[in-house]
């Protein structure tokens, strides 16, 4: 006998776990300032988490799921979508989409329980998609995009989707990247394996070795990355964006990492994790590996730390106070919930609204 | 005027009018290329617009339809074909958790102008899961309409319509009357409106209402009524939902009996939610109880028993004579 396929699915690290080059990096991460910018993005991001969990501890915030471990994820991935390129979420992308225009008190509104939270103002994610909660149901939307892209024949645009680990044993994920290799579309799909699908490890999810390999399936070029490496992320998604933009087709790519918050803020980590394994993931973590690697190169002052942490808290407040102020004192009104439902409003459902405005204060 | 066609020629001759008139059209979903879909509603149209237009999709349910969720949100107009109503289960997840609500969950920013058409109902003698009739399962969904053909012209005219609207339409094809009448249909692009069912006989006696195939069992049983002196008024509800109860409740404030029929099962269908509104919006201008004839609540029967199962021009006529009973 002879093989009739082969296959291998590399791992892409630049940064080691001691936050020491592993390789020789690329291009981009020459720059200090474009690490520095990065770090910045990720330390905004792990402070909106924490001020909107702290927020749902004392009502003022529904069920969050917080980034928590995964910021170099979304942050890496984001950082790499330019206007042209299409952002379909899955619900742990609040780093990627606040990189593409959703603004932080746009995603906080969603995650409040307002509808207009998905209505992003800003031209750069106006063709995005919201964020999917039911689980892969946005490979299939994410290789729709692309397909429309393709069947028009817009070269230079791609679509960038996410998904965690678990959301690969669903049979929409396989749906989604099996079209998306038979007709050769312009996607990248990012898995965040964070190790928990709630309380669920990768060994109950999967007998494969690795998430990435799943694409092999598919026929598309898949890899693996070191998600706590933010350099590893960025690099891949970046350099799997620009395939896919000029005609050359998707790819997966499954990023390593810990997640070290709780599932969402209805959960509790502690019923089902390893105390160790958890200890020893804060080691590796993103934020503290960028941060080691910017203080090796002096592009960050541990004096400066303190006030820049300030400034940061300052922006994440801003965005608070905008999304407390929309949710407390400009809600939609009752009748909103019939103004979307339709393009016209069938005649059937006007006296429903009627009745909706008559009760509950309608303009 | 035109050679006389088929409600399956009247879905392609839809089809070939819109993919013409609108470069934004795209037929999608599994054989519908060159086999021309099982049932050959697609027959030609590959050759004709190419593979860029007439798409043929590997074989998945749940992808035909969220990718058209995503062509649609980029202003696509997907037709997507399910094969068979009885396979569409798998692209439940989609239709509800995607495409009837994108435009509500962006407050209008993305919205899914798109088609899903599907074969379905019994009485072709067809394998299990080919029969079924299903619809009150998608006519429960806010934000999707559902729109059921009952002969060639409304074919034509319905499902342009639906491709042509902006919002998703569910577009069920009686299977067992694609080949059973033929119409004249001039191929002007007219379409017909979504929100009011069409009076096929006027009456004055009793109202029937049905939609889908039993329309035809339904008028056959009119005209046998009427030569026993019954005047039935008979009502395609067609566009089953959001659904035009105007029309019905006016006639049955003239005839004050109302009869309804459905090839679906009795409990939870369309007829219910009809017979519930009859009776909060019109229920003193009856002088009969509101009458069902359905399936039963039975699992669909396999081929050799479906007729046991299907509501028949007597079962209606039997229904319609208890009502005529009250006076």
């Amino acid at each position: 006998m002879k093989p009739s396929a082969t296959f291998e699915i590399s791992h892409l690290q630049y940064l080691d776990e001691k936050a020491k080059p592993a390789n020789k990096l690329p291009a981009f991460a020459e720059d200090p300032k474009v690490l520095k910018k990065l770090w910045q993005d990720m330390h905004f991001l792990r402070e909106l988490d924490r001020r909107a969990v702290a927020m749902q501890r004392i009502g003022k915030m529904r069920t969050y799921p917080s980034s928590l471990g995964q910021e170099a994820v979304g942050i890496g991935a984001g950082s790499c979508l330019t206007e042209k390129d299409v952002l379909v979420p899955y619900y742990r992308g609040t780093g990627t989409m606040i990189m593409h225009g959703a603004k932080p008190h746009e995603i906080l509104l969603y995650w409040g329980g307002d509808e207009r939270g998905c209505d992003y103002q800003d031209p750069l994610a106006a063709e995005d998609f919201p964020i999917a909660v039911p689980i892969a149901t946005q490979i299939l939307h994410a290789a729709g995009v692309a397909a429309a892209f393709k069947l028009r024949g817009e070269a230079g645009r791609a679509v960038l989707t996410e998904i965690g680990e678990g959301g690969t044993s669903e049979g929409e994920f396989y749906e989604g990247i099996n079209a998306a290799g038979a007709w050769n579309l312009p996607m990248v799909t990012l898995i965040n394996n964070n190790q928990w699908a709630i309380s669920v490890p990768p060994e109950l999810q999967t007998a494969a070795q690795t998430f990435a390999q799943k694409g092999i399936a598919a026929g598309i070029e898949s890899l693996q990355v070191d998600g706590n490496d933010i350099i590893a992320v960025k690099d891949a998604v970046g350099v799997a964006l620009d395939k896919a933009r000029k005609g050359g087709g998707p790819t997966l790519i499954e990023a390593v990492c810990y997640r070290l918050s709780d599932h969402t803020t209805a959960d509790d980590a502690s019923r089902y994790n390893d105390k160790k394994t958890h200890d020893e993931a804060w080691q590796k973590e993103p934020l503290k590996r960028l941060s080691e690697y910017l203080i090796s190169l002096g592009a960050v002052k541990e004096t400066d730390l303190e006030k820049f942490l300030e400034t940061i808290k300052a922006e994440v407040d801003k965005e608070v106070k905008l999304y407390l102020d929309i949710i407390e004192n400009q809600p939609q009104p009752p009748e909103a919930m019939f103004d979307y439902l339709y393009e016209t409003l069938p005649e059937k459902y006007v006296v429903q609204r009627d009745e909706v405005m008559r009760r509950e204060g309608g303009k | 005027m035109s050679t006389p066609i088929t409600l399956i020629e009247a879905v392609t001759l839809a089809l070939d009018y819109e993919l013409g008139a609108d470069a934004d059209v795209v037929v999608f979903g599994e054989d519908v290329g060159k086999n021309g879909g099982v049932f050959r509603a697609t027959d030609g149209l590959q050759a004709k617009y190419g593979e860029d237009r007439v798409i043929d999709t590997p074989l998945a349910e749940a992808m035909i339809v969220g990718l058209s969720v995503g062509m649609a949100a980029q202003g696509m107009k997907p037709v997507s074909e399910i094969q068979f109503m009885g396979f569409v289960f798998p692209a439940m997840n989609q239709i509800v958790t995607a495409a009837s609500r994108l435009r509500n969950r962006t407050r209008g920013r993305l919205s899914c102008p798109m088609v899903i058409r599907m074969p379905y109902g019994g009485g072709i003698h067809a394998p299990e899961h080919h029969s079924e009739s299903t619809e009150a399962m998608f006519s429960h969904i806010p934000g999707l309409r559902v729109v059921i053909p009952s002969n060639p012209s409304r074919a034509y005219g319905l499902l342009l319509a639906a491709i042509r609207n902006p919002d998703p339409v569910i577009f069920l094809e009686p299977k067992r009357v694609y080949r059973m009448v033929k119409h004249e249909i001039e191929n002007n692009g007219e379409e017909y409106p979504l929100d009011c069912c069409f009076v096929d006989r006027e009456g004055a006696d009793l109202t029937l209402v049905s939609w889908g195939a039993f329309m035809h069992e339904t008028l056959l049983a009119a005209e046998e009524l009427a030569a026993e002196g019954i005047s039935c008024e008979v009502i395609d509800a067609a566009t089953v939902y959001p659904l035009d109860t105007d029309t019905i409740i006016e006639s049955v404030e003239k005839t004050g009996r109302l009869v309804i029929v459905q090839e679906a099962p009795r409990s939870g269908g369309v007829g219910s939610q009809i017979a519930a509104e009859i009776a909060e919006k019109a229920i003193l201008s009856l002088i009969a109880p509101i009458g069902l004839v359905a399936g039963y609540d039975t699992i669909m029967p396999y081929a050799k028993r479906e007729h046991q199962y299907l509501p028949s021009v007597q079962r209606i006529k039997d229904e319609v004579n208890k009502g005529m009973a009250y006076t």
